[in-house]
């Protein structure tokens, strides 16, 4: 098991023949993803090393069954893009795309939301989704992801930044824990798919044994995470908070990570997972140390 | 991107949302002109973007050209908690029988569209959500729908909006919503939104902030892109299209992905020192962005030590080597480098750094976050 995709999962790529999709639709399907087809208007019956292509997602799907797609185009083409994936009835939509505009952003959650409930989106601007051995979506390096062991534990990996998500795999594997999947949501303001969303399927996944969580500064997503994790997370967690000394009213990068009006700050957001019994790294190294004794907590 | 005053009505005017005619002076005799336009009395405004102007005496009333010149004067140049005024905004005073407050966010939570709004005006939205949260009525719009005449009534209604304002706040309410949405703004706010005694609804002050990942299609944001108060660094760093925030202290940040940038920070606080700066390269990391990261960071004086914390997932630990090697030749530093170098092919990537034959004193390596932060911090101290 796994959570949201693993190797019975169909994946188009659409832009396919552009520079990212190419690269890491090819990556993808070289760690063994069912890369099925891809999609670039006005180029069917072209090929990319094999994989076709195709002028509508509509049009793959009828030809290839796939169930996924992964969307690298750039933020002008993006919206139309997640809103033509769920319209031909795909029902798990990655969207790597930084630099949706917020107003867009709301407007494709909103249809979604209305019109095609079967549609949960993962993005925009997110690294993706790996589910070690079985399924990568994204851009993930997936040597650094430790594959799952069958008699367990195993750690599902939940983030909003793209490098510590990175990160948390590789902590994990050099402590040999295996990962059930990892998640990263992404950075914008209005993400498709919630930490909330993620827990609720790691607490039901019987391959998932512990959950790390990664978050960072602005919006409310951790807290709502935390009192999610009171109410309905039985299984031991680690997180870390990214950003206890960024300076108000300064965006950090990602759209969302800004601390405004003194909300959305770190410590907050850490008092909040504390009191839900999450225990706390003050980096992401002590995250991973912290998981690696929970983990042996569970071996013994 | 946070708006001037001045820069906010002129966006507001665009949606047809009224505001007072004035405009913005660099110098006391633009202030006289406009002055004259405008019709006295005017209201000679800081313009700055921080709260508590008119305490710091950043806004005056003038009735004829000798006190515009008086008010100009002692405010252009004027220092507001930091900023200094570069520009006032000389408007028409307004008579006021009632002052309102109206804004539209994104609520992120709820992800929709967020209206508050008040009939107490005049005073910080915070100030009056303390004293009285019913004050405010907070109303959420779906996207997909938008703001209706009628129930931007209903919300006045509930907000005790007085009947005689009634449809004249509505329908600015609709006007600042099209705004907030066609224009792309991260936050639309008028406060205060004011009732003159001749029954008109006019927008008293404005403050916008711009979605900068709309700009696509938003050609006319260059202007105001321009006179974004940016420090030295800040500047350079746009130039070369880094995501960089100046800070104050000591410690020099590279990092890849803002996440890991944030962290780095973080570490080098833990581990009692301070950044001097937040610098996402983002994923790539070769010898031109680093080149390019290096320069920035070099040009800011207080920086003592320099931290590099690459984690390399796509972008292979020997390339990243590589190109930190080039760089380090290419930009005469004054400051040493501490590298942390991790992740993909990390083993080969170190072997190039140690092999590069750069002095020990210049550059140097650690294996984790908390090593290579603790270095840097010894180095600046």
């Amino acid at each position: 098991m796994a959570i949201f995709v693993d190797q019975n999962t169909k994946v188009i790529v659409q832009g396919l023949t552009g520079g990212q999709g190419r690269f890491h639709g090819l990556r993808n399907k070289a760690y063994g993803t069912q890369v099925v087809g891809g999609v670039t208007p006005g180029k069917a019956g072209q090929d990319v090393e094999g994989i076709p292509v195709f002028d509508s997602v509509a049009d793959a799907v009828a030809a290839t069954g796939a169930n996924a797609s992964f969307i690298a185009v750039p933020p002008k083409a993006a919206p139309a893009a997640i809103l033509e994936a769920a319209r031909a009835g795909i029902g798990f939509v990655v969207c790597i795309t930084e630099g949706v505009p917020a107003q867009d952003e709301a407007r494709v959650f909103a249809t979604l939301q209305r019109d095609y409930p079967a549609t949960r989106l993962l993005g925009p601007n997110c690294p993706g989704i790996i589910s070690p051995g079985k399924c990568n979506i994204g851009i993930t390096a997936g040597e650094i992801a430790q594959l799952p062991s069958a008699s367990g534990p195993n750690v599902g990996i939940v983030s909003r930044s793209g490098t510590l998500t990175y990160q948390a795999l590789y902590e994990l594997k050099q402590q040999g824990i295996g990962v059930s999947t990892c998640v990263g949501i992404g950075g914008d303001p209005v993400p498709g798919t919630s930490f909330v969303d993620c827990l609720a399927q790691f607490q039901a996944d019987p391959e998932t044994h512990a959950i790390i969580m990664i978050g960072e500064i602005g919006g409310s997503a951790e807290e709502e995470a935390a009192e999610f994790i009171t109410n309905h997370v039985t299984k031991p967690m680690s997180a870390y908070i990214a950003g206890v000394t960024a300076p108000a009213g300064k965006k950090m990068g990602h759209a969302g990570a800004i601390v405004s009006g003194g909300k959305g700050t770190a410590q907050g957001k850490m008092d909040a997972l504390r009191a839900a019994g999450v225990q706390i790294g003050l980096n992401p190294t002590e995250a991973g140390i912290l998981m690696a004794e929970i983990v042996r907590t569970i071996r013994s | 991107m946070d708006l001037f005053e001045y820069q906010g009505k002129q966006y507001f005017a665009q949606y047809n949302i009224p505001v007072s005619a004035g405009g913005v002076a660099t110098t006391v005799d633009e202030a006289v002109a406009i002055a004259l336009t405008a019709k006295y009395p005017v209201v000679v405004k800081a313009q700055v973007q921080v709260g508590g102007r008119g305490k710091a005496g950043g806004i005056k009333l003038a009735n004829d050209e000798a006190e515009v010149r008086l008010h100009a004067k002692n405010i252009l140049g004027m220092d507001i908690k930091g900023h200094v005024v570069k520009r006032v905004w000389v408007e028409h005073a307004s008579d006021i029988a009632e002052e309102y407050y109206a804004s539209f966010t994104l609520d992120r939570a709820a992800k929709q569209h967020l209206l508050m709004l008040s009939a107490q005006g005049g005073v910080e939205i915070e100030d009056v959500a303390a004293k009285d949260p019913t004050a405010i009525v907070k109303l959420h719009i779906n996207p997909i729908d938008g703001i209706s005449l009628a129930t931007a009534h209903r919300a006045c209604v509930d907000a005790k909006i007085p009947a005689k304002a009634l449809d004249g706040v509505a329908d600015m309410l609709v006007k600042l919503y099209n705004c907030f949405t066609q224009g792309d703004c991260d936050l639309a706010e008028i406060n205060p939104l004011i009732l003159k005694p001749t029954g008109e609804i006019h927008a008293l002050d404005a403050k916008v902030s711009l979605d900068v990942n709309a700009s696509f299609r938003h050609p006319e944001w260059a202007e105001y892109a321009a006179t974004e108060e940016l420090d030295a660094r800040e500047q350079l760093a746009r130039e070369k299209n880094l995501q960089y925030i100046g800070l104050d202290g000591s410690v020099g940040i590279i990092a890849n992905g803002a996440g890991l940038a944030m962290s780095t920070l973080d570490v080098v606080n833990q581990v009692g020192g301070s950044a001097a700066n937040f610098l996402d390269i983002g994923g790539g990391a070769n010898a031109e962005l680093m080149t390019a990261a290096l320069e920035v960071i070099n040009s800011d004086p207080k920086v003592k030590s320099i931290l590099i914390n690459i984690f390399g997932g796509i972008t292979r630990g020997e390339e990243v080597a590589k190109g930190i090697v080039e760089a380090v030749k290419r930009v005469a530093l004054r400051a040493p480098i501490v590298i942390r170098l991790d992740g993909t092919n990390a083993d080969e990537g170190r072997k190039i750094l140690a092999d590069a034959g750069i002095p020990e004193s210049q550059l140097t390596s650690r294996p984790t976050m908390l090593e290579a932060a603790r270095a840097a911090v010894e180095m600046a101290k």
